[in-house]
C-alpha cells in the first residue's frame, strides 16, 4: 500500500464515527451502547494473547505476531456455545477482534473477515478447517454479523480502522476482503476500497460456503446468496427467546396465581397458570417451530390462530362444557392475544421480515390485543357476580 | 425463501432507475432477491420480499437507493416508545 493511503487511512481514524447510527432489531440507536442482541452492557474483546480460543502457536511479522489458531472446534467450544444460546455468560462469548490466521496463510491467503462473538469466530474458523485463510475479526461487542451489521458496529469505521491497526497491507499482497453478506448493512463497500484500498467481496451469506465459494474461483453462486430460515436455525433462537422472556413469565404467573387462589381458590389458581402459561409457551415456542405451516402471513395473525387451537384444546381437555360463559369468552379473548403478542415478538429474530411491516402490525394488532386482555379480565371479574 | 413470505406492500424500498449505473451492487448483497438487472439499470423484482435490511442502499455507489432500514422487533419498538416517552424503569431494557 502507498504511504499517502496508510496516512488517508490514519486521518480517516482520527475522525468521529461518521456513520449514521444505525438500528439493531431494537432500542439503541447510539454505535457504543450495549446491543439488544448480546450483553446488556458493553463487552469489548480485549487484546489477542495466547489464551485465544483454538491458539496453537504465534506468527511473527515484522509489525507483530499473529495468533495461529486451530480450526477444530473442542467439547469447550461446543459447550460454550450451547450455554450462549440459553442466555448464560454470553457476556464472555467473545474473542478480541484482531488478525487471525488458519492453517498457514501466506500474502495470497484469502482473508475472511468476521465478528467478535465467539460463536461466529468458531462458525467461521471451523468451516475453513483445512484452509490457508486470515480471519480479521471485528470489534462488534460480542455481537454476531447480522444484528451487529444492523447496529453498525460491524461497519464500515470498525472494518477500517481494524485493516489499519492490523497493518492488513503488510500482511497480504493482493487487496481484497471476502465479507459475510450478512454483514452488508453495516458496511459500505466503495466507501472502504475509497479509504482502504481494500476491496469488498460479499462472499456467501452462510460460513459453510466459504470453502465452496474459494473452490469456484471467488464466485458467489445463486443457492450462497439466499437467506434461510428452516426449522433447525428457528429452533436454535428459541431458547434464548425462552430465557429472555422468563423474568416476565415469572411475574405475571405469580400475579395471575395470587389473584385467581384469593377469588376462587387453588385449582382454579393452577388452572389459570396453566391457561396462561401454555398460550405464551405456544407463542414463543410453538408459532416459530410451525411458521411455514400456520396460516396468514402477518405474525399476530399467526399468534392469534394458534392462540385459538391452544384455547380450544384446552376447553377440550379441561372440561370447557363445565366454564361459565363469561370463563369461555374471557379465554377464547385473551389466550389468542397473548400468544399473539409473543408471536410478533418473534418478528426480531427471523431473516424476512420488515421494520414497516412490524410498525403496521403493531400499529392494529397491539390496541386489539390490550383491549381482548382487559375485556377478557373483565369478563372473569363480572362472571363472578352473575 | 420458500415458503414464508411477509405482509405485502408494506416495504418502504425504492430505486430512482434513472440514476442508477447498473454496477449491480444491489444483487450482490441483497438475502432476497429483490434486485434484477434490466438492460444496464437495476429494477425492483419482489419488493414485497424486501425485509428493509439497508444493505443496497448502504452499498450503492451513486446512492439511489433508499430504504427505511432496520429489522422490525415488536418489544424492542416498545421499549424505544417507552424510552422515549420517559416511562420509568424501561431504561436498558432489552427486546431480543
Amino acid at each position: 500500500m502507498k504511504i499517502t493511503q496508510i496516512k488517508k487511512i490514519k486521518r480517516s481514524l482520527k475522525k468521529p464515527h461518521s456513520d449514521p447510527p444505525e438500528r439493531c432489531c431494537c432500542v439503541s440507536n447510539e454505535v457504543d451502547t450495549a446491543p439488544c442482541c448480546g450483553p446488556r452492557m458493553v463487552a469489548t474483546g480485549g487484546e489477542i494473547t495466547d489464551k485465544v480460543p483454538g491458539f496453537i502457536s504465534w506468527m511473527d511479522f515484522s509489525t507483530g505476531k499473529v495468533p495461529h489458531i486451530s480450526a477444530s472446534l473442542t467439547i469447550a467450544d461446543h459447550f460454550g456455545a450451547c450455554m450462549a444460546r440459553w442466555g448464560f455468560n454470553r457476556m464472555r462469548h467473545i474473542v478480541p477482534p484482531g488478525l487471525y490466521a488458519i492453517g498457514a496463510p501466506g500474502l495470497d491467503a484469502p482473508v475472511c473477515v468476521t465478528a467478535n462473538y465467539k460463536m461466529s469466530y468458531d462458525t467461521v474458523r471451523s468451516a475453513l478447517s483445512g484452509r490457508n485463510v486470515w480471519l480479521l475479526v471485528l470489534e462488534t461487542f460480542g455481537v454476531n454479523v447480522w444484528c451487529a451489521a444492523g447496529k453498525g458496529t460491524f461497519g464500515t469505521n470498525e472494518l477500517v480502522r481494524r485493516i489499519a491497526k492490523t497493518e492488513l497491507h503488510t500482511v497480504v499482497n493482493h487487496r481484497q476482503l471476502l465479507l459475510p453478506i450478512l454483514g452488508a448493512p453495516g458496511i459500505s463497500a466503495h466507501e472502504v476500497a475509497k479509504r482502504t484500498g481494500f476491496s469488498v467481496c460479499y462472499a456467501a451469506i452462510r460460513a459453510d460456503d466459504l470453502p465452496r465459494f474459494i473452490d469456484n474461483g471467488m464466485i458467489t453462486t445463486t443457492d450462497m446468496r439466499k437467506v434461510s430460515f428452516t426449522t433447525y436455525e428457528r429452533l436454535v433462537l428459541l431458547p434464548v427467546e425462552i430465557m429472555l422472556a422468563v423474568k416476565s413469565i415469572a411475574l405475571i404467573s405469580t400475579a395471575v396465581f395470587l389473584a385467581a387462589l384469593l377469588a376462587d381458590g387453588y385449582t382454579a389458581a393452577l388452572m389459570m397458570v396453566l391457561a396462561y402459561l401454555g398460550a405464551v409457551l405456544t407463542g414463543i415456542v410453538l408459532v416459530p417451530l410451525l411458521l411455514p405451516w400456520i396460516p396468514g402471513r402477518s405474525f399476530a395473525v399467526k399468534g392469534a390462530l394458534a392462540g385459538v387451537g391452544w384455547c380450544t384444546l384446552l376447553y377440550y381437555c379441561a372440561h370447557g362444557s363445565s366454564w361459565s360463559l363469561p370463563t369461555t369468552a374471557a379465554s377464547f379473548l385473551a389466550l389468542p392475544a397473548l400468544c399473539a403478542f409473543h408471536a410478533l415478538n418473534f418478528t426480531g429474530c427471523t431473516t424476512f421480515t420488515s421494520r414497516s411491516g412490524v410498525k403496521k402490525e403493531m400499529r392494529v394488532g397491539i390496541p386489539i390485543m390490550g383491549s381482548a386482555v382487559i375485556i377478557g379480565i373483565m369478563l372473569l371479574i363480572m362472571g363472578r357476580f352473575l | 425463501m420458500t415458503g414464508l413470505r411477509y405482509l405485502k406492500n408494506v416495504a418502504t424500498l425504492k430505486l430512482d432507475q434513472s440514476a442508477c449505473i447498473g454496477c449491480g451492487g444491489c444483487l450482490e448483497v441483497c438475502p432476497h432477491q429483490v434486485f434484477a438487472l434490466e438492460g444496464k439499470k437495476a429494477r425492483i423484482d419482489d419488493r414485497d420480499a424486501c425485509m428493509e435490511c439497508g444493505a443496497c442502499a448502504k452499498n450503492c455507489p451513486v446512492s439511489v437507493i433508499t430504504v427505511d432500514a432496520g429489522v422490525g422487533c415488536a418489544s424492542g419498538m416498545i421499549n424505544a416508545w417507552l424510552q422515549e416517552h420517559n416511562v420509568r424503569g424501561m431504561k436498558g431494557g432489552s427486546c431480543c
